[in-house]
């Protein structure tokens, strides 16, 4: 049923409408930034081409691999904590105690309520003078004087970092949970039965079975994460002085901010080419689970 | 069944389960109590996390702060009603499409769209910015819809195309036997049993457009009355003093529905989010 002509036709005229959608709004602009890149575009309405002026302007000053670098780091520290808390929250959630299903419901506004409110109120947490941790940090005599936490670069590059990780959190737990509950019951039961301990089991059972999971949960938490705009530009707008400026916010930054266009645009094609690379991975990771999984 | 808690490790779980969902929760809590904190109490120290003197002041204050708050959540609803509208009419067909027929190239155009999901609008921005303004929708509606459906459009498929594909192929088959039109198959036979899975795909993708509108109206929209929540809110407190208390109200008064909605469909969203995950 599946290579007759009238069939191909039909599913084609099926994919038709997401086709054109996504030709139009995705793939289009994709083509133009691309172009755009090659160009001098600015606010006014012509431009020309400038050959790869563009890239030797952004990656000759030298700041430029400072953000790419500056994002890398930021990202493989919010994947990792991302990961641990995920893990952490779903064995406690699936821990057989009275309450779990209130606990699972508790754990997913974060991920479901409008991102930007949820930042709104960590920017009001991470206020200096009147925000709940520098003034917990104070009542409780760990800290002085009050900490404006996203007032220096340092304090404020861990401080998007955890709001990232809160936002990225639910959903990490709640898929892992998902993971941890199709592993068979029969395989902790054996090991029971054999003396095997509650951290023994998870280290020999849960954790290997669920490699695949945190695999391809990673890979998606890392472009994810490396994509992630709108945690740094409501809480500090790519500063103090740059030091939280990833590669989305720089790019934002020079074509919105500035309305170079074309400078912009070349930042975003090395933005296409670092998310095209972990696609591959994230495809070829994919591929090879499930063959394995298939043996 | 398997060995039981002693009480010590039911009491670890339960600490260990405080830990984590006050880390989850802390800002809302915190939110919460600001916005019951009358404004002289937010700005003395010590810092108190109770308030004293707790009131709905700010409930009330913000409507004069804020006057088109009620239009900012009606217009993230409306937004994110046609976004799902847009993302259901047309993934429907094309889930069907890649759960049953495979043809030359139908594997890679998957894994195209699929690539979608991964590069962020923020990447796309000048020429969406562009396209708006050629189109003419710059400041209307559609410049926060049009795009916002784009980005929500891949995942849905493959959610959509997985639920499909446990429908049983007989069904199809038989009804073809029967003369039925494959058209008239999908939508008589299909569309049925595929109901519950679009469900889910609805409620996830109005979730999903609810909770994301922000750098699309950020960027193609500058008429406050057209701005959703998020927006409406980042473009008034961002412009003045922020008046911490009022500006948490206002947010909670413009989550509620969607914790409402929440709690209800709380089992669905698990099902989306794992079906979607665990199997490819």
């Amino acid at each position: 049923m599946t290579s007759n002509r009238s069939a191909v036709i039909f599913a084609l005229a099926l994919l038709a409408p997401a086709l054109i959608y996504i030709t139009i709004i995705v793939a289009y602009p994709l083509l133009d930034t691309i172009i755009l890149s090659f160009t001098n575009a600015a606010l006014r309405p012509t431009y020309d081409f400038v050959g790869w002026a563009n890239y030797q302007r952004i990656f000759g000053a030298g700041d430029f691999t400072e953000v790419i670098i500056r994002t890398l780091v930021w990202t493989a520290f919010s994947v990792s904590i991302k990961m641990i808390i995920g893990m952490f929250g779903a064995v406690l959630l699936n821990a057989a105690v009275p309450g779990q299903t209130l606990f699972r419901v508790l754990t997913m506004p974060p991920w479901i309520v409008p991102m930007a409110i949820g930042i709104f109120m960590w920017s009001w947490m991470y206020n200096g003078q009147f925000g709940m941790i520098s003034g917990l940090l104070q009542n409780f005599g760990i800290s002085d004087g009050p900490v404006a936490w996203l007032a220096y670069g340092h304090t404020a590059f861990w401080a998007t970092i955890v709001t990232d990780v809160w936002i990225g959190v639910p959903m990490v737990t709640i898929y892992f949970l998902a993971a941890m509950q199709s592993i068979s019951k029969d395989l902790y039961e054996a090991a029971w039965t054999d003396g095997a301990g509650r951290f023994y089991r998870w280290r020999r059972i849960t954790l290997p079975l669920m490699l695949p999971a945190i695999i391809t949960m990673s890979l998606l938490s890392l472009i994810a994460t490396f994509n992630s705009f709108d945690i740094i530009y409501i809480l500090t707008r790519g500063g103090p002085s740059g030091a939280t400026t990833t590669m989305i916010i720089d790019t934002y930054n020079t074509a919105m901010g500035s309305r170079k266009y074309g400078e912009g645009a070349a930042r975003a094609v090395v933005i296409c080419i670092f998310v095209s690379i972990f696609c591959l991975v994230y495809f070829r990771a994919v591929r090879r689970l499930s063959q394995g999984e298939a043996k | 069944m398997i060995d039981r808690y002693r009480w010590y490790e039911v009491a670890a779980v339960y600490a260990g389960i405080a830990v984590f969902l006050f880390f989850v929760l802390a800002p809302f809590i915190e939110g919460f109590l600001v916005s019951l904190k009358p404004l002289s109490q937010l700005f003395s120290t010590p810092y108190s996390f109770i308030p004293k003197n707790a009131s709905f002041e700010s409930y009330v204050n913000m409507w004069r702060s804020v006057p088109l708050l009620g239009l900012h959540i009606f217009n993230s609803f409306f937004i994110s009603s046609v976004v799902t509208l847009i993302v259901i009419v047309v993934v429907v067909p094309a889930s069907y499409a890649f759960a049953r027929f495979s043809f030359a190239g139908s594997g890679a155009l998957l894994g195209g769209f699929l690539a979608v999901n991964m590069f962020s609008g923020a990447v796309l921005l000048i020429p969406l910015f562009r396209l708006m303004r050629s189109l003419g929708l710059l400041n209307t509606y559609w410049a926060m819809i049009v795009p916002g459906a784009a980005f929500l459009i891949p995942s849905s498929i493959w959610l959509l195309r997985t639920y499909m594909m446990r429908i049983p192929r007989e069904l199809d088959e038989a009804a073809w036997v029967d003369g039925a039109s494959r058209l008239y198959t999908l939508r008589r036979v299909i569309l049925p049993l595929a109901m519950p899975g679009i469900v889910v795909v609805a409620i996830m993708t109005f979730i999903g457009a609810y909770a994301q509108q922000f750098i699309f109206a950020l960027t193609f929209n500058s008429k406050t009355e057209f701005m959703p929540l998020p927006i409406g809110l980042f473009a008034f407190f961002g412009n003045q003093e922020v008046q911490w208390n009022e500006l948490m109200a206002a947010s909670f008064v413009g989550i509620l529905p969607v914790m409402i909605v929440i709690v209800f469909l709380q089992r669905y969203l698990v099902a989306g989010l794992t079906a979607g995950a665990v199997k490819q």
